[in-house]
């Protein structure tokens, strides 16, 4: 059922439903970040369970500790790759956030800027252009290294974050249609994402010469747009489920095989859009795939360059948790001459970016993040190589505050590289 | 109550002390939701000084407490009887020494089980008890509970492993029993305090004896067309004199739960059962063993006899095996998983009749279980709602122990007594007994302050009773 149309009643009893699934058997206790850190079993995936159903059965209220720890949840659902039991705990906690809005449980500012900005900046591809020319002007004008000591503590964090914002020629929308190199093998469209769309341009046109290199065509739809996961994450199902009809719409119209997404968060949303707007998004959903897993399944075009590093490869927890995707992006990597591929101690933990986690939640972001990034260091590669933008920028801040020297990169970025300039 | 809460708050901070009634609502059970007591506060002490600080204020204020580690536990014993303070050592989780010379750690509570053999991995060495809960759980528990797991039947239980402790007495007494050297002089305390359930007071730090890791492994997955049979060759290779690391068999229908999970490790859905052989030690010697075994199986009647060709494949079939329990979740809401142990000889028989138990009453009763020891965990699937069916399953329960016990077996293997067998003590035990165990238990703890209201029998006529018309002691669920 549409979350969007559901009442109160019928979301609480889905989540009685779904919390059935659990035999409290606490096997996924140490894989959340959030008992890791706290070791509190009301902020594990089997205590947040245990409450909603409380909830749900009349047993408490739905009263602060609830939705703090609804929103204190990364939504990482590292939990579900750890249940035996099949509880799918990502979408309970969808539900509940959005009954955490209905009952207004979260206020202050914050709360009010973050309900503007994702209804009325993130969805509008101009607002967000417009907003981008400022930043990269700024930072052209190194305005903002002079005003950070006046800043906020919060700004400062959040400025932190931010990438260094490309000139407006490289932020132009790549081509509506991509021709594909040599043999042609098929016909897949692009998503190109929001924000990804302004600060991650490199990151899409990387990943359609990798894509073209491989004998694809490639639609980019230009009247597609944000995906919706935010949205959803934070408890508005209506704005969410408005753009995911957008994007049916527009990936319907042009007619492609695969739906091809280099962002493991939109991803993973997009692969559910089912389960907010029911069937219309069955087709869509089922033709989502992320670029990597796309890839190895199609077969690689061995690339003919090489690439000299010792890489660590990070899973994005809404590809390897979300998507279940673990092996291809390693695979891919390991066809790169010349390329090490490293383990190291925490690929599979969360980095603590969440989509707007470490904004809203800095602390436990920051814990969580630390534990990553011990693992990154000890194992100290030449680059990190992670698919997702916000796990990208996220890693980026904390290598910097870790002094490592790894670069921090997108997995297609690699594989670009390798198959060398265009000739 | 306020005044304790303070006090408490004093000790650890606010962070560390959770009251909310929402926060004590998510501690009023382990792993088994049968059995619910809300506690009055939960405190997360950081040290051995912080929990005699809390064991202190808890005196003063006259309120019991309860140790807690992961909550993994399957017979309620964390669970806060009497308003109890939960003293929960999750962030007690440092490994203090690794000493590989000497193969020992000391570890403090709340380290996790897996994550010891993780540390222990750099230098050649393991920590050999393995509950199929070991992702989770943590040493605070395994020692109270005198845990096993699979390979147990080798390498022995918890209470083999255990060389020291330390342990905060429920009088705020620190006291330091047995020594790294594994030597005991004068009493064993620690054999008294492993499997005590945490009714002798809270574990602050134990040293731990590690074991070298086998130079060869080899995993045999035997399929058989009924549990019988694979019963039978627990027996034959236990007979022919071979000591295999880990003798596990799973039932057709925990296959079909398991393989229906993110453990799936590609187990045939038509076996009525399969036998998990684990041969570890010098490489030269296994080759004939794996032999050996293949000819006892294919002599009782094994379908098929497969070795895990890596390490990949070996991991996949212990996955599908420690994550069965929870794989069960799948055909109901709750699983009451019991415990107990009978001769090795008598399994093919018994099985049957517990199979015949579940059968009767008329519900979902699965088997898969530690063979090599005689350990029987008769899994019952069910939902607590329904509060004809929760009858069903505690008379099957009661009726399950009786038969274990009438063939010469015990009410548990390594899940403990907790709420839960209380009052099936008395099916083991003569007034003596327990009063002498009583008296044991009043030397640690006179007042009865440390889990109350586990282990004993909580009434005395009971014990010689049955069970089944005396009417189960049930917790409600609300409290
Ligand atoms: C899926 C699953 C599989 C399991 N498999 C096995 C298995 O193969 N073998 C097995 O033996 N058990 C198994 N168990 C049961 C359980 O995991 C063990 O009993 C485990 O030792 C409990 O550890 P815990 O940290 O969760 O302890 P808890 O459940 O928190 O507590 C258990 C008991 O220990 C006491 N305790 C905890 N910490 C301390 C301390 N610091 N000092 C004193 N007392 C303390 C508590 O008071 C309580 O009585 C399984 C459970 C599950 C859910
Ligand atoms: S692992 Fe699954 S069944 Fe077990 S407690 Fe966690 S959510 Fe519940
Ligand atoms: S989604 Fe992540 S943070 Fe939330 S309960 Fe599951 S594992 Fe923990």
């Amino acid at each position: 059922m549409d979350p969007a149309r559901q009442s109160s009643t019928e979301r609480w009893r889905e989540i009685l439903e779904r919390s059935l699934d659990c035999v409290h058997c606490g096997l996924c206790l140490p894989t959340c970040p959030t008992y890791r850190e706290t070791g509190r079993e009301i902020s594990s995936p089997r205590g947040r369970i245990y409450l909603l159903r409380g909830v749900a059965e009349g047993r408490i209220p739905l009263a602060a500790a609830v939705a703090e720890e609804a929103y204190l949840c990364l939504g990482c659902r590292a939990c579900e790759t750890a249940c035996p039991s099949g509880v799918r705990f990502g979408s309970m906690l969808e539900l509940s956030r959005a009954e955490v809005e209905v009952a207004q449980l979260r206020s202050g500012w914050a709360r009010r800027l973050e309900g503007w900005a994702l209804r009325s900046l993130v969805p509008h591809r101009r607002r967000l252009r417009l907003l981008f020319d400022l930043l990269a002007a700024v930072q052209r004008l190194r305005l903002d290294r002079l005003a950070r000591p006046l800043l906020p503590r919060r700004l400062r964090e959040l400025h932190a974050l931010l990438p260094p914002i490309p000139p407006k020629r490289d932020r132009r929308p790549p081509p509506e249609i991509v021709p594909a190199r040599g043999e042609r093998r098929g016909r897949v469209g692009l998503l190109t994402g929001c924000i990804a769309a302004e600060a991650f341009g490199h990151v899409n046109r990387a990943t359609l010469r990798v894509l073209a290199r491989n004998g694809f065509e490639v639609v980019v739809p230009r009247d597609q747009g944000c995906c919706g996961a935010l949205h959803a994450h934070g408890g508005d199902p209506e704005t969410a489920s408005e753009l995911a009809r957008r994007n049916v719409a527009a990936f319907g119209r042009a007619d492609v095989e695969a739906i091809v997404v280099n962002s493991a968060g939109c991803g993973a949303a997009m692969r559910e859009a089912n389960a907010w707007i029911g069937s219309e998004a069955e087709a869509f959903a089922a033709k989502v795939r992320d670029v990597s897993e796309f890839l190895d399944a199609a077969g690689l075009q061995p690339p003919g360059g090489r690439f000299e590093a010792r890489v660590c490869y990070d899973d994005p927890c809404h590809l390897v948790h979300g998507q279940g995707v673990a092996e291809a992006p390693r695979n891919l990597l390991r066809q790169i001459p010349g390329l090490k591929l490293e383990p190291h101690d925490d690929p599979a933990g969360c980095c603590g970016a969440a989509g707007i986690y470490n904004l809203t939640h800095r602390e436990m972001s920051n814990a969580v993040l630390d534990r990553k990034l011990r693992a990154l260091a000890a194992a100290d590669p030449d680059v990190i190589a992670t698919g997702n933008p916000g796990c990208l920028m996220q890693l980026r801040a904390g290598a910097a505050r870790f002094k490592l020297r790894a670069r921090v990169v997108h997995p297609i970025e690699l594989l670009d590289a390798a198959y060398g300039p265009d000739a | 109550m306020s005044g304790l809460i303070e006090a408490l708050a004093s000790v650890v901070g606010q962070d560390g002390c959770l009251s909310r009634p929402e926060e004590l609502l998510v501690y009023e059970c382990d792993a088994l939701t049968l059995h619910a007591a809300k506690p009055t506060a939960v405190v997360f002490p950081r040290s051995t000084d912080d929990v005699v600080r809390i064991v202190e204020a808890c005196r003063r204020f006259g309120t019991p407490f309860v140790p807690r580690g992961a909550g993994t536990g399957l017979s309620g014993g964390a669970t806060a009887n009497e308003g109890a303070v939960v003293v929960e050592c999750s962030r007690m989780n440092r490994i203090l020494e690794l000493n590989a010379e000497d193969r020992y750690a000391v570890v403090e509570p709340g380290v996790v089980n897996a994550d010891l053999s993780k540390a222990a991995l750099p230098s050649g060495l393991f920590y050999a008890p393995d509950p199929s809960s070991q992702l989770a759980c943590t040493i605070g528990g395994n020692v109270a509970e005198n845990s096993g797991g699979p390979h147990t039947l080798k390498y022995g239980a918890t209470t083999n492993h255990v060389l020291a402790l330390e342990l905060v007495l429920p009088s705020g007494a620190v006291v330091q029993l047995g020594s790294a050297t594994g030597w005991t002089v004068g009493y064993d305390w620690v054999g008294a305090v492993v499997g005590s359930e945490g009714t002798l007071g809270i574990v602050t730090q134990a040293t731990l004896r590690l074991e070298p890791i086998p130079e060869g492994v080899e995993t045999l997955l035997g399929i058989f067309a009924d549990v019988v049979a694979a019963c039978r060759t627990v027996s034959g290779i236990i007979q022919s004199g071979l000591v295999p690391a880990a003798l596990e068999v799973i039932d057709r229908r925990t296959i079909a739960a398991v393989e229906a999970s993110v453990y799936a490790a590609g187990l045939p859905l038509d076996a009525g059962a399969v036998l998990i052989v684990e041969l570890d030690g010098p490489a030269p010697a296994l080759p004939a063993q794996v032999e050996r075994v293949r000819g006892i199986a294919a002599r009782e009647g094994a379908t098929r006899v497969e070795v895990a060709r890596d390490d990949a494949e070996r991991q996949r079939f212990w996955r599908a095996r420690k994550g069965a329990f929870g794989a069960m979740g799948r055909m109901a809401p709750d699983l009451y998983v019991h415990d107990a142990v009978v001769p090795r000889a008598r399994l093919p028989e018994v099985i049957e009749k517990v199979c015949a138990i579940g059968d009767r009453y008329g519900l979902k009763l699965s088997n898969v279980f530690h063979a090599g020891d005689g350990n029987l965990h008769p899994n019952i699937s069910f939902d607590r709602r329904d509060s004809d069916e929760l009858e069903r399953v505690i008379a099957a329960g009661a009726e399950i122990l009786e038969t274990c016990v009438e063939a010469g077996g015990v009410i548990s293997g390594e899940h403990g007594i907790g709420s839960e067998k209380r009052d099936y003590m008395g099916l083991l035990f003569s007034e003596a007994d327990l009063d002498a165990m009583k008296r044991l238990r009043t030397v640690f703890d006179p007042d009865g302050v440390c889990n109350p209201g586990k282990i004993f029998p909580t009434t005395r006529f009971c014990v010689e009773s049955n069970p089944r018309a005396r009417g189960y002691d049930r917790v409600p669920l609300e409290s």
